[in-house]
């Protein structure tokens, strides 16, 4: 298997596929509203990805049916959007991939329904501090397990818990390539600082830290995707696809918008 | 979309078959078939009966696997 280095090319290209991934992700955050059932979100993105020219990652995924991962207030991922209706105060995690002249971009946010708890807040803004920290740490010369050391000491030293079974990955040509990237450093999840395979130029990852108010284990719903907390506390999620490169990696995913 | 995580074990190798497979049994007694990572292949390790070695499991299919490291 081993980390595939991308072109400047490869690169560039994915850089589009980032494009198409912040702006749809931009279309559907600003869509949220209490009232609304969460297959609305998957209809506006499918409309998008055909008028951006572009194509799911998710949809037919293992089976996946949609396009979008919609995730709500204990729900940590994978949540397939349905009849279930949006309600004042709850948080909503937003999950959503393309491909786009055979690249791959993907990317997540978390965001209020209406006006939220305070409490609720500043899970939301732990978890994306604790993705800014791992792409910060995400440097030539580095090594994998200097992300997820990052990611872990932010969400901990806030209070919170990071999932431990669900992880980020490398991402070009498929959506899902090696390596898979640790939100923490305890074994036999995760990656210790300067452990794990050198980061190089070129690599590209998808982080995506998954934060729980309460401890960090999970269970999966009857629908057979939805990962929920095991001990039903909030929990968050944001992700960014990045590129390394010599000095600070470059978001592919960050849109003019954030 | 996240990925699940992908489970790491140690085995003992029991039984070697045709295409480089191999039959591992792992710590609680459970048997999987498990082939060979590529990077063994090309550097030629050998994998015989009673070697130690580290498998990745599939979260898919426990019952399958991949010999990533043989243990001295």
């Amino acid at each position: 298997m081993g980390i595939e280095i991308k072109s400047a090319r490869e690169v560039d290209a994915m850089r589009q596929a980032g494009r198409i991934v912040s702006t749809i992700l931009k279309i559907l955050s600003d869509r949220i509203r209490p009232g609304m059932k969460t297959k609305e979100l998957d209809v506006i993105a499918a409309r998008e990805i055909k008028r951006l020219g572009a194509e799911s990652s998710f949809l037919g995924y293992r089976g996946y049916p949609a396009n979008v991962c919609v995730s709500i207030n204990d729900e940590i991922v994978h949540g397939i959007p349905g009849d279930r209706v949006l309600e004042e105060g709850d948080i909503v995690s937003l999950d959503f991939g393309v491909v786009y002249r055979g690249y791959h971009g993907d990317a997540a946010v978390t965001l209020g329904v209406g006006k939220i708890a305070p409490e609720a807040r500043r899970l939301i803004e732990a978890t994306q501090a604790s993705l800014e920290k791992g792409i910060a740490a995400a440097r030539a010369g580095g090594h994998l397990g200097d992300i997820s050391a990052a990611i872990q000491a932010c969400a901990e030293s806030q209070g919170y818990s990071v999932v431990r079974e669900y992880t980020g990955h490398g991402i070009g040509r498929q959506m899902h390539e090696d390596p898979q990237i640790p939100n923490c450093v305890d074994p036999p999840f995760g990656l210790k600082p300067g452990a794990g395979p050198a980061l190089k130029k070129g690599m590209t990852l998808a982080i995506e830290p998954m934060l729980n108010v309460g401890d960090w284990h999970t269970r999966v719903a009857e629908d057979h995707w939805t990962v929920l907390t095991a001990d039903g506390s909030l929990s968050a999620h944001f992700e960014h696809t990045i590129a390394i490169d010599d000095k600070e990696p470059e978001v592919l995913t960050r849109g003019d918008h954030d | 979309m996240t990925k699940k995580e992908a489970i790491e074990v140690e085995g003992t190798v029991i039984e070697a078959l045709p295409n480089a497979m191999f039959r591992v049994q792992l710590p609680n007694g459970h048997e999987v078939l498990a082939h060979i990572s590529g990077k063994i292949r090309m550097h030629y390790i050998r994998v015989l009966p009673g070697d130690k070695v580290l498998i990745e499991l599939s979260p898919y299919d426990l019952k399958r696997g991949r010999i990533t490291y043989r243990l001295k």
